[in-house]
């Protein structure tokens, strides 16, 4: 066991109920080589001051909970060391173009409804039932949509996205990873269906193509690369649209 | 207090909730349903889930087989009507959840494939490489979108059940956004809360998983069931306990001590070749291979690392592509938490808690002892884990029951005659007063109370037991009991998501739940599964104990411990036997 040194980890505060603006506090905190910045913060709630408020749960970059800006760069503290920001401190602040619940909570409910809009259900044309058993898909079937199926909605991409912090009704790079994830599904038939969303100004057509959330993504997951896949589609479908139009 | 009438509450929105929510609103559509979690759905601890899940798939393979690996691995303390259930209905789940997207790991033709799991004489365990739970979990919660009877209260700590003239009516909930006390007013609760891995300090369990589910009913007079059995998983990462899956071992990887003996062989689990072979050496199941590390630890034979004595899970003969394939997650948390390149060298691994096999006891219906309450998933005592839980078979019941429980309890929601919402307040108000007090009390921190509690339980109710140690950890528990009664201090009195508070809710259910534990260990005095006495007890002894424990709250009292018959249909108890000769099997290229 390496030994224990000191690291200052500055965090920003913010209550609702008594401060009128976010501040920051400067705590010293004893670390091994092996902590996590979570633990950190861990320390801190449990031996200097309980009022620290931020999630966690799995602490083993599953779940999507303890996305934070660490230094400015959006990250899961669970699986981002204390070492890596020694000597010179560490600064630590809610995940940024999200409203502020308290202190480093964020309100994620704008996320939570723009992942519903994407309708994000496997809808084969003719279902199979239970009896007939699973569809057939092979590994290269599967290569085609697997690694958007890996999100973990941690919102990490949403506080690198420069677009979102302009414009909130942005759909997103997460979201529209995971549109492009049952579109590109070959048991799935809806793609039609979820173009609209697709084609909306706030649909694929809202990125600029920064890139930074493919850059921040902790499961390799490369957004970019589904919304750039969906400008394609889109751009398709306009066509398509002027040959054919839609009905309604 | 914020009333919300509704028709069925699911306390929980992991496997089994998402699960139990889906299955009550195709089965009753109009029902109100409230999917209440103390955080959003997706984050629940099911996510953490890696191997895999059960079910007979192959045309080798029989229902026969899989219950006998389950009544043989829970050493007979399962009941086997309920077995019987299980092992009929996995597989449809499974094909349920490819249905709904779910990306099970396939065969080069398409078909869904199979691996190896400990103490499975086949193999049938589905997984998605080895982040199963994570795509269950997502599946299941983006489906559950498309139901608008689902209410879902995100981010809700249910504090307590309303319980009327002996049934429940109703749960107590905290908006943990604001802080405002919620009563929902019902005719049936869904409990889905998941374990009590956090009662001790090295866990695989996300910090979420602390039994105030389980609490809550204990509290209300429903008996934990079995709740002295605790899974031990072998394989986890020293001092962070973080999970490094049994698929690794279902794929082929094996364990040796410092010298690089694969030790497994000297406790009941060799002969070494052939190798692989199921239900021997490194695929045994949980209880035998952490008793065995329990033993190489005292013989010296383990190696030291910066969190403590561990042995080495060595995948290196699997090579990089199937590594990578099949063993993605574990990959990276080795990389990521201990430095190690899993291709390159043996991943350093230990026991850790993982899984509470015993719960809230319920039947073949999900019914609990309580009118009114349902229970599934790990909270719950269904029946079919016994003494020891195989890997793969939990993902299994959290689909399997989640379902049945939704469709019971919408079934009964529909059906039950309505307290008045105003009595039902008046009672929620009543349970809110001491949560109101916890907040503007004086005493103790809740780290140190805690961390007192983990302490007590790793070193009188770990995985070797003893009258002695049983009985200072039942005298300890007791004491913070009463240090707890005596008030905690709270650094944060704030009413807006003030986790301090929740976590100092959350501690005083955890405390409930350790005695329970220490006490019903130490009521049973035998070995059995995963519970192993070092005191004159060594042995399994059906004719006293081939029964399932009853834990009665007590209030401020110690638990009173009953025990109740165990259910056999068709697999009398024999001798518990692993390793030996077995076929040479077919791995999946």
């Amino acid at each position: 066991m390496t030994a224990e040194r000191t690291i200052t980890i500055e965090c920003l505060r913010y209550n609702p109920e008594t401060n009128a603006e976010p501040s920051y506090v400067v705590y010293r905190v004893p670390f091994t080589d092996d902590m996590s910045v979570l633990e950190g913060l861990q320390h801190i709630k449990d031996a200097l001051d309980g009022s620290l408020t931020f999630r966690w749960s799995c602490r083993m970059a599953i779940c999507g909970s303890c996305g934070m800006m660490l230094n400015g760069v959006p990250a899961l503290s669970c699986s981002t060391f204390l070492r890596d920001y020694y000597p010179d401190g560490l600064r630590v602040e809610p995940l940024t173009h999200f409203p502020i619940v308290r202190d480093l909570v964020i309100d994620q409910t704008d996320f939570l409804r723009k992942l519903e809009s994407v309708s994000p259900q496997l809808a084969p044309a003719q279902p199979k039932t239970i009896a007939e058993g699973p569809y057939r898909q092979t590994p290269a079937q599967m290569d085609a949509y697997y690694q958007y199926a890996q999100c973990i909605n941690c919102l990490l991409c949403y506080a690198a996205c420069p677009q979102y912090g302009l414009n909130s009704a942005f759909t997103g790079p997460a979201a529209l990873a995971l549109l492009h994830r049952y579109n590109a599904d070959s048991r799935d038939d809806a793609t039609a269906e979820r173009m609209d969303v697709v084609n909306a100004d706030v649909g694929v057509w809202g990125c600029t193509l920064v890139g930074y959330c493919s850059e921040v993504c902790p499961k390799g997951v490369d957004p970019a690369r589904a919304i750039n896949q969906n400008k394609i589609n889109s751009t398709k479908d306009y066509f398509l649209h002027l040959l054919t139009p839609r009905k309604g | 207090m914020n009333l919300i009438e509704t028709d069925l509450v699911i306390i929980g929105g992991g496997g089994a909730g998402l699960r139990a929510a889906i299955a009550a609103a195709e089965h009753a559509p109009g029902l109100r349903i409230a999917l209440v979690s103390k955080v959003v759905p997706m984050r629940s601890h099911t996510v953490a889930a890696e191997g895999g899940a059960a079910a007979v798939t192959r045309d080798d393979d029989t229902l026969a087989s899989h219950f006998d690996d389950t009544v043989s691995g829970g050493d007979w303390l399962c009941d086997q009507d309920v077995v019987e259930y299980f092992v009929a209905h996995c597989a449809e789940e499974m094909v349920q959840l490819e249905h709904w997207g779910c990306p099970w790991s396939r065969k080069p033709d398409g078909h869904v494939n199979v691996r190896y799991f400990g103490g499975m004489k086949q193999q049938r365990t589905w997984f998605a490489a080895d982040r199963t739970g994570f795509h269950i979990l997502h599946t299941m919660f983006q489906t559950s979108l498309r139901y608008p009877s689902i209410r879902r209260f995100d981010e809700f700590f249910c504090a307590d059940l309303i319980v009327e003239d002996g049934r429940v009516t109703g749960v107590l909930a905290i908006d943990i956004g604001t802080g405002d006390p919620t009563v929902l007013a019902c005719g049936a609760v869904i409990l889905c809360t998941g374990g009590a891995g956090r009662v001790y300090r090295q866990n695989t369990n996300a910090g979420t998983v602390t039994g105030e589910g389980m609490g809550m009913a204990y509290r209300h007079g429903v008996p934990l069931r079995d709740i002295e059995f605790m899974q031990w998983h072998p394989t986890a990462l020293p001092g962070t306990g973080i999970l490094i899956t049994e698929a690794c071992r279902g794929e082929g990887a094996i364990l040796v001590n410092k010298d690089g003996y694969r030790y497994l062989q000297d406790y009941g689990l060799g002969p070494l070749d052939p190798w692989p072979r199921p239900k021997a050496m490194e695929l045994g199941p949980r209880d035998r291979l952490s008793q065995a590390f329990w033993h190489e630890q005292r013989k010296g034979r383990t190696v030291e690392t910066p969190g403590g004595p561990a042995v080495h899970l060595d995948l290196r003969h699997l090579g990089a592509r199937k590594i990578h394939e099949r063993l993605p997650l574990i990959t990276e948390a080795a990389r990521t938490f201990v430095g190690i390149d899993a291709v390159k060298e043996p991943i350093p691994v230990c026991p850790a808690v993982h899984y509470t096999m015993g719960g809230i006891p319920a039947n073949v219906r999900c019914e609990t002892p309580l009118p009114g309450l349902y229970a599934a998933g790990e909270c719950a005592s269904v029946g079919i884990h016994g003494a020891n839980r195989l890997g793969s078979n939990s993902l299994a019941e959290l689909v399997v029951f989640g379902k049945v429980a939704g469709e019971r309890a919408a079934e009964y929601a529909l059906n039950a005659s309505r307290a008045p919402v105003a009595a039902t307040t008046a009672q929620a108000e009543r349970a809110m007063a001491p949560l109101r007090r916890l907040l503007e009390g004086n005493g103790e921190r809740v780290a140190t109370l805690r961390n007192a509690m983990r302490d007590a339980m790793e070193a009188g109710v770990g995985i070797y037991r003893s009258e002695e140690g049983l009985a200072r950890a039942c005298e300890q528990l007791a004491a913070l009991r009463r240090r707890y009664a005596a008030g905690v201090h709270l650094d944060d009195r704030n009413r807006a998501y003030n986790t301090e508070w929740l976590t100092a809710i959350e501690l005083g259910y955890m405390l409930d739940v350790a005695e329970a534990m220490a006490h019903s260990a130490r009521a049973r005095r035998e070995s059995r599964g995963a519970h192993m006495r070092l005191d004159g007890f060594e042995a399994r002894d059906d004719e006293r104990f081939l029964r399932h424990s009853l834990a009665y709250y007590g209030g401020a009292a110690p638990p009173r411990i009953e025990h109740s018959a165990v259910t056999i249909t068709r697999s009398p108890p024999r001798a518990r036997v692993y390793g030996g000769a077995h076929d040479q099997p077919v791995l999946t290229p």
